[in-house]
């Protein structure tokens, strides 16, 4: 009986949100794919390369790569929805254009909200906040895949992209913070008697080709793990 | 319907402009005077927390009425002039003017039995714009705190120099040399005193990776500064 009525209340959830007509559970097998695929067999920028701008400016410090990540994940889930909204209304020639004035609108409206309500923040983003409309991972996701899927579908694979993007960004700005000052999340990790016994923090790891090599060491570690991505010849 | 016709694109392209135009026009003016208002707030912030008093934002403003006792600006030969207020003067436009008809804001703040003179800064960095206020002692060559803040520099490196512990190695330097001339504080990378104990060397150690935010600091302490001259030269007869 309970059952069944979860069952209804799946099919009525799905039509409003524009799904397919044969009511496909909201979290099926293939809707889950579309989250966890870019996290590790399909990353944006350990496969893809896309977005590798910007994870080798803002990974200095963990906490601006966590608020980034999730600006990005907030602008992706966001446009992706948008776009897909569209899709059929969207004329072929100028799609482009249009993408990316939903995303720079989006950006747009973020950053003057952010100013007035949350100042603090704004202040902590402004910067990143701007980078996000050049980030090759959201034109790229709006083109290749929201203009052709429905709007629930586009919404995880926007979620999805951007927590395989942020994953990375994170795992490269806690390597880069912990060797480059001894510090996570700005707090001091590293023992005062460390430095005493003369260990030194390594300043090459703050300038921006070691985000390029820790990127480089994690794609190595995520082939030796996963060996389908390995390329044949 | 075509979506493919010249006269549909041209008609989407039109439409989309006008409903983003609005949306975002209609966003910013909205939004305008509480954006304003966390600005005004901010540089009341700033001002105090240079004389060693923290606040919330929206505790700034009472704090400031009790503790700034004058607002002057002053004209390039250190007189003062009534006509502008000194708070609502804008660095970003005035450094644009000639020197002769730029006024120079300066703020006097009594805390307890002491007076500051808390004067504004401005100049560059790296990629963008940096700023700051420095406040004096009296004997208007000591620095009693200064805080710095930046538009673009790289986060971790040029970023640094608004955090605290950079601003707190500035503390109790001395602007003036033993003759009594403006030599500033040297953001120095071959600074003999990394721990910052001789305060009279006008140098604070600089960051590593940041050389040119760093010497965008010194540049601008001695040129802001500089133009206060006039000013403390008549305090004194």
């Amino acid at each position: 009986m309970s059952k069944e009525s979860n069952k209804s209340i799946t099919k009525k959830k799905s039509s409003l949100l524009f799904i397919n007509k044969e009511s496909e559970p909201l979290f099926s097998k293939k809707n889950r794919v579309l989250l966890t695929d870019p996290l590790d067999d399909n990353n944006p920028i350990t496969v893809q390369v896309l977005g590798i701008c910007s994870a080798l400016a803002i990974t200095v410090q963990l906490e601006p790569a966590v608020v980034m990540s999730l600006s990005v994940v907030a602008v992706m889930g966001a446009s992706n929805v948008i776009v897909s909204l569209l899709r059929n209304l969207i004329p072929n020639r100028i799609r482009i254009i249009v993408q990316l004035v939903v995303v720079a609108s989006m950006v747009v409206l973020v950053d003057q909200i952010l100013k007035a309500y949350a100042y603090d923040v704004y202040k902590e983003l402004s910067i990143f906040i701007g980078l996000i409309i050049t980030n090759c991972i959201v034109m790229g996701r709006l083109e290749a895949f929201a203009l052709g899927n429905n709007v629930w579908r586009s919404f995880l694979d926007g979620i999805g992209n951007a927590a395989g993007y942020g994953l990375i960004l994170i795992v490269v700005a806690f390597f880069r913070e912990l060797f480059g000052s001894g510090k996570l999340y700005g707090f001091q990790v590293i023992p005062e008697s460390f430095y005493e016994l003369g260990y030194e923090n390594n300043g090459l790891m703050l300038l921006s080709p070691m985000a390029l090599i820790i990127v480089g060491i994690y794609i190595w570690f995520q082939r030796s793990k996963n060996r389908k991505l390995i390329e044949k010849n | 319907m075509n979506t493919e016709s010249n006269s549909y694109t041209f008609l989407f392209a039109a439409l989309m402009v006008l409903v983003v135009a609005s949306t975002l026009a209609f966003t910013a003016s909205s939004l305008k005077a509480k954006q304003d208002e966390n600005v005004r707030k901010e540089k009341m912030q700033s001002v105090l927390k240079t004389i060693g008093i923290n606040t919330s934002r929206d505790g700034a403003e009472e704090l400031y009425k009790k503790h700034i006792k004058e607002e002057i600006s002053l004209d390039q030969e250190g007189n003062i002039d009534n006509s502008v207020s000194a708070f609502s003067i804008k660095l970003i436009r005035e450094i644009k003017k000639p020197l002769s008809e730029q006024r120079f804001p300066v703020f006097i703040a009594q805390v307890k039995e002491d007076k500051y003179y808390v004067i504004p800064l401005r100049g560059s960095g790296l990629w963008d714009a940096i700023w700051g206020y420095v406040a004096l002692r009296e004997d208007k060559k000591t620095i009693e705190g200064i805080i710095f803040d930046h538009k673009g520099e790289t986060a971790g490196l040029g970023a640094e120099i608004s955090q605290q512990w950079f601003q707190d190695l500035f503390k109790e330097e001395k602007l003036f040399d033993i003759k009594g001339d403006l030599v500033g504080i040297n953001v120095s990378k071959t600074n003999n005193d990394p721990k910052n104990l001789d305060k009279e060397d006008h140098e604070v150690d600089a960051i590593s990776g940041a050389t040119i935010t760093g010497d965008g600091v010194s540049d601008m302490i001695l040129e802001r500064t500089r133009h206060y001259l006039p000013y403390f030269n008549k305090l004194d007869i």
